[in-house]
């Protein structure tokens, strides 16, 4: 099967998709871009891989005749089991090299009850490892350092041998952990998703049993499936970092204009709200931009805004939205600039105003700065999409409603359920369409 | 209009001789007290460089020192000498840059001293700082002022009245105040024989900006741009230095063009023209080379700019005119681009766009600069509008370093080149 991938290198996050031939959506992966471009990168791209070849599994259930519900069931099921394969293959790694750290020199005075802490701080771990995949576990970071991490120092913490103490655990766990994060597991779907099928058919019960040789065999089609990447694009803040060829890198404003026209083909204005800037473009009815304007010397008013909105209020910011929305007061924050906005909400609360009126007024005062942005670019048409991660906050969403019927009157406004893959989306189309013009050309 | 620094570009006979020049002039300017020569602070637009000339007074043009210091990485530390004096972030950044290098000593770019005017000589052309700017300096120094007063094409031409106006100053402010300076007489032929000159070198400054039409360009009409006006918009305009600077690089220019060659840049001959472009708005001076460097990156030539037009527009056919010495001096003053109004901007920009064959437009929006940015949106717009091709706008400053963004800006930068190649492979798959 020939797939095209798109990677989009954001300040926050890193996005990939994979699309088919005909341009459709197989698969997503997103990741915390961190310092490291590159591994966000393969992360990314290796989970949009892994997600298409699950969205390929729920297709191939459906031709089945497997009814929705079960369908759905079924496929969040071995999603969980098949993390939780994936899981065991780091904890297995990590417990390798810890093992292999133990040789050292410098342990040798202490090796032996060293090992031992170790060993059983590994069992422990060991034990986590089911429950935290357990059906309606409490959420927790999606990153294998991040849960290896918080295990390990929960069970050192207590540690305070005159030979072996937290210090010199973590001192072998730090060293573990970046060989374990440079190391090359196969983490692949084909690798991992038997044992999860497993593991899911036997915790189903008489639910799956009827089924379980077809479920099998659908199974091991998917993973044997080629997907043939045959041409990847990478847009982005971190675009010159890819490793991509740079005829392979688009900038992020076509790639944001292209990605729009795809969601919504009426597209004529897009509005992109990224973790450190703020994009307001134009485009025509085939998704190429005829113009655009950006922040460049400001980034007040973007996702990091409310980042910073959020932890000055002590909140997450997937909370600040749904807060804000209770809001029945107009208060006015006339700040553009974040650390200003941040001193006029502490004032404003401390003059007794209630907090979801003064994040309404924060959330307004965001939109009024990507209107003039729209504005510079030449206004707002019909149909208007929103992109970016703040698409997702509904108070920004009932903002920018109330904003655009203020100054520019009844406008459709289109916001997709994928609009942060918006940019890797574009990038992949791009891929598509000149691995295309590359093939006609030949012709 | 700059250069003679370190950065030279590319290793041409002209840039040899303007290299000379400038050292020249300065260590001029550093024996000029010692041997008595008067010295004039005045500004590149509307400069009466040729009337200086002809009672032997040396020109000092305080923007040229601010941008040459820019690009010498000094101006950070005088702009934040000016601050501290008390002028506020939002004045404009030629102005501090040149308070902190007056309050530093006034050693010029080259590391010369410069000398303390005799006359502060204001001509007003279109920027209203240039008045406020030299009513500081007024207070640190014990000098007249002359001041002239250009009217502003505000109905979008020069008419008779205003050419008069201006010729009755000259007559009745300036040359009296000159006098009184230098203890001269005015000499009028002495003016003409240096109008002559110039109008000899302004023949071969067309011929250059003008052979950008050519494909592909054989000059940057920005970045180089800015060291072909350097002569002409300052000390030298009416000399015979001047004259054969510009003989030279036609010259230069001329073989550029027989040999199929793009312009010269800091990183060599664009090897491959991929983008013709006309840019609006005065230079990044801080980072010059750095934005240079993203154009030649993307192989973007600049065709035709504003900026090497606020020193006098000489492409519509103006020239100094020997035969009538303050007249013409008076219409060259009106008719400085930062005496122009936005709908004559527009037009002209629109002109360059269609006459040099250009891609399309860029407009670097400089944060100091009021009476360049007031309006440039709108200009966006409607260049785009009339001429179909895409405009990109992107921001700066001249000469503070803390207003470049340089992720930023080439972001922009690259999303604009991509979104012109996007449109032309459109139109192509089209026809």
């Amino acid at each position: 099967m020939r797939c095209f991938v798109g990677v989009d290198l954001g300040s926050t996050t890193t996005k990939a998709v994979v699309l088919d031939e005909d341009e459709r959506l197989l698969g997503r992966g997103i990741t915390n871009s961190r310092s490291n471009y590159d591994v966000a990168c393969a992360v990314a791209r290796t989970e949009a891989f892994i997600n298409a070849r699950f969205g390929l599994f729920a297709g191939r259930l459906a031709e089945a005749g497997l009814e929705k519900e079960e369908r759905g069931a079924l496929t969040e099921a071995l999603g969980r089991q098949f993390r939780r394969e994936q899981h065991t293959v780091q904890q297995r790694a990590l417990a390798g090299v810890m093992r292999g750290e133990l040789e050292r020199d410098k342990y040798a005075a202490v090796r032996a009850p060293l090992e031992e802490r170790l060993e059983t701080i590994l069992d422990g771990m060991n034990e986590d490892i089911p429950p935290m995949f357990e059906a309606g576990a409490p959420e927790r970071s999606d990153f294998f350092r991040d849960t290896a991490t918080s295990g390990f120092m929960r069970r050192a913490e207590g540690i305070r041998g005159k030979q072996v103490n937290f210090d010199l655990l973590m001192s072998v766990f730090d060293r573990a952990i970046l060989q374990v994060e440079n190391q090359e597991l196969d983490l692949s779907f084909s690798a991992n998703v038997r044992p999860a099928l497993d593991r899911v058919l036997a915790g189903g019960g008489e639910r799956w049993r009827s089924k379980a040789s077809h479920l099998a065999s659908v199974t091991d089609e998917v993973a044997a499936l080629d997907l043939d990447e045959v041409n990847a694009v990478g847009t982005g803040y971190g675009r010159s970092k890819l490793p991509f060829r740079q005829d392979q890198i688009r900038s992020e404003i076509l790639c944001h204009g292209l990605g729009a026209h795809w969601m919504f083909p009426k597209t004529a204005t897009v509005l992109d709200i990224g973790g450190q800037d703020t994009k307001a473009i134009q485009v025509d009815n085939a998704g190429i931009v005829t113009s655009f304007q950006m922040n460049d010397r400001c980034a007040a008013g973007c996702g990091r805004y409310l980042g910073y909105i959020a932890d000055e209020m002590n909140l997450g910011v997937h909370e600040l939205g749904p807060l804000a929305q209770k809001s029945c007061r107009n208060i006015k924050i006339s700040s553009t600039c974040t650390v200003f906005a941040g001193a006029e909400l502490r004032d404003r609360l401390t003059l007794g105003d209630k907090r979801e009126d003064v994040l309404a007024g924060l959330h307004r005062a965001m939109m009024l700065r990507a209107m003039s942005l729209l504005a510079r670019s030449g206004g707002i048409e019909d149909e208007f999409t929103f992109t970016g991660g703040v698409a997702k906050n509904p108070a920004a969403v009932d903002a920018l409603h109330r904003l655009v019927d203020e100054n520019y009157g009844d406008r459709t406004i289109n916001i997709s359920p994928d609009s942060i893959y918006t940019g890797s989306i574009g990038a992949a189309l791009f891929a598509r369409r000149d691995e295309g013009g590359a093939e006609s050309e030949a012709a | 209009m700059s250069t003679a620094s370190g950065n030279t570009v590319g290793m041409d006979s002209s840039m040899a001789l303007q290299k000379q020049m400038l050292a020249r002039h300065y260590d001029r300017l550093s024996r000029a007290e010692e041997e008595g020569r008067a010295c004039a602070y005045t500004f590149v637009p509307g400069n009466l460089t040729e009337l200086l000339l002809s009672f032997d007074i040396l020109p000092v043009l305080p923007e040229i020192n601010a941008l040459q210091n820019a690009m010498r990485k000094k101006s950070r530390d005088y702009i934040a000498t000016a601050e501290k004096l008390g002028h506020s972030e939002d004045v404009c950044t030629y102005v501090k840059c040149d308070l902190g290098m007056a309050k530093s000593g006034n050693v010029g770019p080259t590391g010369e001293r410069l000398p303390d005017p005799s006359v502060l000589l204001l001509s007003y052309t279109g920027c209203f700082t240039f008045m406020k700017w030299f009513e500081i300096l007024k207070q640190e120094y014990d000098c007249p002022i002359a001041m002239l007063h250009v009217p502003y094409q505000g109905a979008g031409a020069a008419t008779r009245n205003m050419r008069d106006y201006v010729v009755e100053q000259l007559k009745e402010n300036v040359i009296p105040q000159l006098e009184a300076v230098t203890g001269k007489r005015y000499d009028e032929d002495r003016l003409s024989e240096h109008l002559a000159a110039s109008a000899r070198a302004e023949d071969d400054f067309v011929a250059v900006l003008e052979s950008a039409k050519h494909k592909p360009s054989p000059i940057d009409a920005y970045f180089g741009g800015v060291y072909y006006i350097s002569p002409i918009f300052t000390a030298f305009r009416g000399t015979p230095e001047a004259e054969s600077y510009y003989e030279t690089l036609r010259e230069e220019v001329q073989e550029r063009i027989g040999g199929g060659l793009g312009p010269i840049t800091p990183e060599g001959t664009l090897p491959e023209e991929r983008y013709r472009l006309v840019v609006e708005g005065p230079p990044c001076w801080t980072n010059f080379r750095d934005l240079w460097k993203m154009f030649y990156d993307e192989g973007a030539v600049v065709v035709a700019s504003t900026y090497t037009k606020v020193g006098g527009i000489y492409d519509n056919g103006f020239r100094h005119d020997p035969s009538r010495p303050l007249e013409s001096l008076a219409e060259y003053c009106l008719g400085c681009y930062t005496n122009l109004n936005l709908p004559s901007r527009t037009d002209m920009i629109v002109k360059y766009v269609e006459d040099y064959d250009a891609d399309g437009f860029l407009v670097n929006s400089v944060k100091s600069c009021n009476s360049f940015s007031a309006g440039q949106l709108l200009i966006l717009r409607q260049v785009e509008e009339r001429t179909g091709r895409p405009g990109g706008f992107f921001e700066s400053d001249l000469v503070d370093p803390r207003y470049f963004s340089g992720a930023n800006v080439k972001n922009r930068l690259e999303s604009y080149f991509q979104m012109v190649e996007q449109k032309r492979s459109a139109v192509r798959s089209l026809s």
